[in-house]
C-alpha cells in the first residue's frame, strides 16, 4: 500500500495534447502508470502516445472508468480543468499548473470539499508511490520503493531530499508535492494523516518553507495524533522579509512565516529539523531506533539521549554511509 | 503586486467607498495649484510601498499654498526606507472625530476571506492584534455565498453604536470585499477609516496588495505597476521569467526550483558564506534563460562567485549546460563559476561543459563548499 496513488490508479490526463502534458504522459506511461484517456477539448477521437482522447472529462470518465485527473493546461485554463475533473467525478485531481490566482482557489477547495474529492496543488511536481504509479512531473529514476513518506511544498527540493534518502538506501512509500501556492487543496495535515495510517509508512518526512503557518499547524497534529516519527527541513532560513521566494506562498510577512518559527514548532513536539539536506537520513535512521514518540521527545530536549542513539545507529539496517553521516549529526547537534 | 495609496484611492472611487478629494503630482508648482484650487487646508502625503510613512516624516498638514510648495518640494527629494518618493498625493484636509480599521485579508488554513474590523483604527494592526486582541473582530467569509449584509452588519456593530454609522461603515465593509475579490487582491485595507464633523465615514488612506497569479485578467491592473519603485534587477528578472531577490552576500546563487534555491541560500550561510541573491530560472530552461540570469548576477560587484546548483527534473541539465557555455562566451564574466548538475540529461550536459574545460559536482553540498573556498 502507499497514499493516495497506487495500482488502483487510473489517470486521465487534462491538457494531454500540450507540449508538457504529452511530454509527461509519456513519462508517466514508461513509468507504468494507468493512463487510461487525456483530454483536449477539440481533439476528441485523436491519440496521444497511445492514449485516447475525449473532448470532456465527462465522456473519459464514462468511457475508461478513471479516477484521477493531472492538470497540466495553462493557469487561465486550469481553475475551470478543476471544476471539470470534479463535476466528472474523479476522487483525486492532481494540478500541476503553476500560477493560479487564489481567490479562485477559495471557491476551489470548498466546492471540492462539499464534493469529497481530494486536490493536490496546484504548482507541485505532483505525487509518486515508487513501483506502483507516478502521477506529476518528478524524475523517476531518483525514487526507490520503500517505508519512508515525503510531504513537501517544493518541487526540486524534494528531488533533492529524495535523491539523498534514496542514496542512503532508504526507498519511499509515497512522496508528495502539495504545491508552493497560497491557497492548496491538500495540507501536510492531511498528508500526515494518510502517513499515519498506512501500513507501509514506517517514517515520515516533512519539507517546508518560509510563509503561512501550515507547518505550525503540522506540528500540532503530530503532537496529538502521530505515533510514526518524523523528521523536518524547513527552507528559507536566510530569506528576507516582506519578499515573495519564488514561490506565490513563500513570503514572510511582519512576524509570520518565519523558518525559525516553524523550527521551533517542529522540535517542540519531537520532530527534530536537519540543518541540511544531507542529514536527514542519520536523523531518520536515528530516530527509528527509538520507539516511542515520548522517548523522541525526550532525545529531542536533551541531548543525551541521541549519543545512545549514536550507538545504535552504527548498528542501524540502512549501511555504514548513514551512521557516519548520523554520528557527524547527532555530535553536531551535542556540540551546540 | 504592491499599488500606490492614490492608485488604491482610484479603485475605491470605482467601487463608490467615499475618500477625500485629492490628486497625485510630481511637481511642488502643481501641488500648490491644487492646494490653491481646493482653497483649505491640504495634506501631502509620499506615494511609496512601505508603510511607516507618516514617522519618515513623509505625510505633512500644510495650512496654505506656500506651505504645500515646500512640504512637496521636501518630501519629493525624501528616501523612505531606502526608497525615493517620486510622486505625492494632495489631498483634502479633514477633521477627525474617531478613527477605525477595516480590512480583509486573504487567511490561507480556513481558505476564506477574513475581513477584519476594530475601533482602535490608525495605527499598525499587527500591533493592535498582539497588544489588545479584544479590540478585533474577524469573520471568515464563505467565499461561494459571498458577504451577506447581516454579516457586514455585525461586523460595523463591532465598531460604531450609532446606527447612522453602522449602516455607512456596513455599506462600506460589504464594497470593500467587492474590491478584494473583484480585483483578485490579497489584501485591501482602510486604515484609518474615519468619522468626520458632519458624520460622514471616509477612507482616509488605501492599501491593496494585489495577486501576481490573476494579474493577466486585469490589464488595467497591471497598468497601475510603477517600474520607478521596482528593483530594476528584479524586473529584469521578471521579463526574463526569473524569479529573483536581491541580498547582501558575496556568493551568487543561480538555482532551478523555489524550494531548492532557498536550501541554496541557507546551505551557503550554513558553511560560513553570505548569498548574493536568490535565483530561480525556472521549470523549463532555455539558454536564454540562463544568460539572462547571469547577466543580473554579474551585474553586482559584490559577486565574487557564481554557483549553478541544477536538480534536472523537467529542467533538462543539457539546457543549462548550453546556457552556461553561451553565457560565459557571450558575457565573459569576470568571476569564476562552480557547477552542480544531478538528473535529466546529466551526462550530456557534463560533456558540454568539458568540452570548454568546466567541470561539475553531482553534489550540493560540495559544489557550495568550492564556491566559499574559491571566492575565499
Amino acid at each position: 500500500m502507499a497514499i493516495f496513488v497506487d495500482k488502483s490508479t487510473r489517470v486521465v490526463v487534462q491538457g494531454i495534447t500540450g507540449r508538457d502534458g504529452a511530454f509527461h504522459t509519456q513519462q508517466m506511461l514508461a513509468y507504468g502508470t494507468k493512463i487510461v484517456a487525456g483530454v483536449t477539448p477539440g481533439k476528441g477521437g485523436t491519440a496521444m502516445h497511445g492514449v485516447p482522447v475525449f473532448d470532456s472529462m465527462e465522456d473519459a470518465v464514462a468511457k475508461t472508468k478513471g479516477n484521477t485527473s493531472v492538470i497540466y493546461v495553462p493557469p487561465q485554463f486550469a481553475v475551470d480543468a478543476i471544476y471539470e475533473a470534479a463535476a466528472a467525478g474523479v476522487k483525486l485531481i492532481v494540478c500541476i499548473t503553476e500560477g493560479v490566482p487564489a481567490n479562485d482557489m477559495l471557491k476551489v477547495y470548498h466546492y471540492l470539499k462539499s464534493k469529497g474529492t481530494r486536490l493536490i496543488g496546484p504548482n507541485c511536481p505532483g505525487i509518486i508511490s515508487p513501483g506502483l504509479s507516478k502521477v506529476g512531473i518528478m524524475p523517476a529514476q531518483i525514487h526507490k520503493k520503500g517505508t519512508i513518506g515525503v510531504v513537501s511544498r517544493s518541487g526540486t527540493l524534494t528531488y533533492e531530499v529524495v535523491y539523498q534518502l534514496t542514496q542512503a538506501g532508504m526507498g519511499q512509500s509515497t512522496c508528495i508535492g502539495i504545491g508552493g501556492d497560497s491557497v492548496i487543496g491538500t495540507s501536510f495535515i492531511d498528508c500526515l494523516e494518510a502517513f499515519e495510517k498506512d501500513p507501509d509508512t514506517r517514517a515520515v518526512v516533512l519539507i517546508g518553507e518560509i510563509g503561512g503557518s501550515d507547518e505550525e499547524m503540522a506540528a500540532e497534529f503530530i503532537k496529538k495524533q502521530m505515533k510514526k516519527p518524523v523528521v523536518g527541513f524547513i527552507a528559507g532560513r536566510t530569506a528576507p522579509s516582506g519578499k515573495r521566494m519564488g514561490h506565490a506562498g513563500a513570503i514572510i510577512s511582519g512576524s509570520s512565516g518565519l523558518a525559525a518559527d516553524k523550527i521551533k514548532a517542529l522540535n517542540a513536539v519531537g520532530v527534530p529539523v536537519a540543518d541540511i539536506p544531507s542529514q536527514v537520513p542519520g536523523l531518520i535512521a536515528g530516530l527509528m531506533k527509538l520507539k516511542t514518540p515520548a522517548k523522541r521527545k525526550t532525545a529531542l530536549a536533551n541531548h543525551a539521549a541521541p549519543a545512545k542513539s549514536t550507538k545504535m545507529a552504527k548498528k542501524a539496517v540502512f549501511g555504514k554511509k548513514v551512521a557516519k553521516r548520523h554520528v557527524a549529526s547527532v555530535r553536531k547537534a551535542r556540540r551546540r | 503586486m504592491k499599488i500606490h495609496e492614490y492608485q488604491a484611492k482610484e479603485i475605491f472611487a470605482k467601487f463608490q467607498i467615499p475618500i477625500p478629494k485629492g490628486e497625485v503630482t510630481s511637481s511642488p508648482d502643481e501641488a500648490r495649484q491644487i492646494a490653491v484650487r481646493y482653497e483649505r487646508p491640504v495634506m501631502v502625503k509620499a506615494q511609496v510601498h512601505v508603510g511607516g510613512r507618516g514617522k519618515a516624516g513623509g505625510i505633512k498638514y500644510c495650512k496654505d499654498p506656500d506651505e504645500t510648495y515646500f512640504a512637496a518640494e521636501e518630501v519629493l527629494g525624501m528616501s523612505i526606507k531606502g526608497l525615493a518618493v517620486k510622486k505625492v498625493l494632495v489631498t483634502d484636509s479633514v477633521e477627525i472625530v474617531n478613527e477605525a480599521y477595516v480590512g480583509v485579508v486573504l487567511d490561507r488554513i480556513s481558505k476564506k476571506p477574513v475581513i477584519m474590523v476594530s475601533p482602535a483604527g490608525g495605527i499598525d494592526i499587527e500591533e493592535v492584534a498582539r497588544s489588545t486582541p479584544e479590540k478585533i473582530m474577524k469573520f471568515g467569509v464563505d467565499p461561494i455565498m459571498g458577504l451577506r449584509a447581516f454579516e457586514a452588519t455585525k461586523l460595523a456593530m463591532f465598531v460604531y453604536r450609532d446606527f447612522k454609522l453602522v449602516r455607512q461603515a456596513a455599506s462600506i465593509i460589504g464594497k470593500l470585499f467587492n474590491v478584494f475579490m473583484e480585483c483578485d487582491a490579497s489584501l485591501a485595507e482602510i486604515n484609518p477609516l474615519i468619522v468626520t464633523r458632519d458624520g460622514q465615514l471616509l477612507a482616509l488612506d488605501a492599501k491593496i496588495v494585489l495577486d501576481d497569479n490573476a494579474l493577466f485578467r486585469h490589464p488595467g491592473l497591471e497598468a497601475l505597476r510603477d517600474y520607478e519603485s521596482e528593483d530594476p534587477d528584479e524586473m529584469a528578472a521578471k521579463k526574463a521569467d526569473l524569479s529573483f531577490v536581491k541580498l547582501d552576500g558575496t556568493i551568487g546563487c543561480c538555482v532551478n526550483g523555489a524550494g531548492l534555491a532557498m536550501a541554496t541560500m541557507d546551505l551557503v550561510k550554513h558553511f560560513g558564506g553570505e548569498p548574493a541573491n536568490f535565483l530561480d530560472i525556472g521549470g523549463s530552461s532555455s539558454p536564454e534563460k540562463v544568460i539572462a540570469a547571469m547577466k543580473i548576477i554579474t551585474g553586482d560587484p559584490k559577486v565574487k562567485i557564481i554557483l549553478f546548483n541544477i536538480f534536472g527534473g523537467i529542467t533538462r541539465c543539457d539546457d543549462v549546460a548550453d546556457g552556461i557555455v553561451k553565457a560565459v562566451e557571450m558575457l565573459r564574466p569576470r568571476v569564476p563559476i562552480v557547477v552542480r548538475l544531478t538528473g535529466t540529461n546529466e551526462a550530456r550536459a557534463r560533456e558540454i561543459l568539458q568540452s570548454v574545460g568546466m567541470q561539475a559536482t553531482s553534489s550540493m553540498e560540495e559544489v557550495v563548499k568550492m564556491a566559499l573556498r574559491r571566492a575565499g
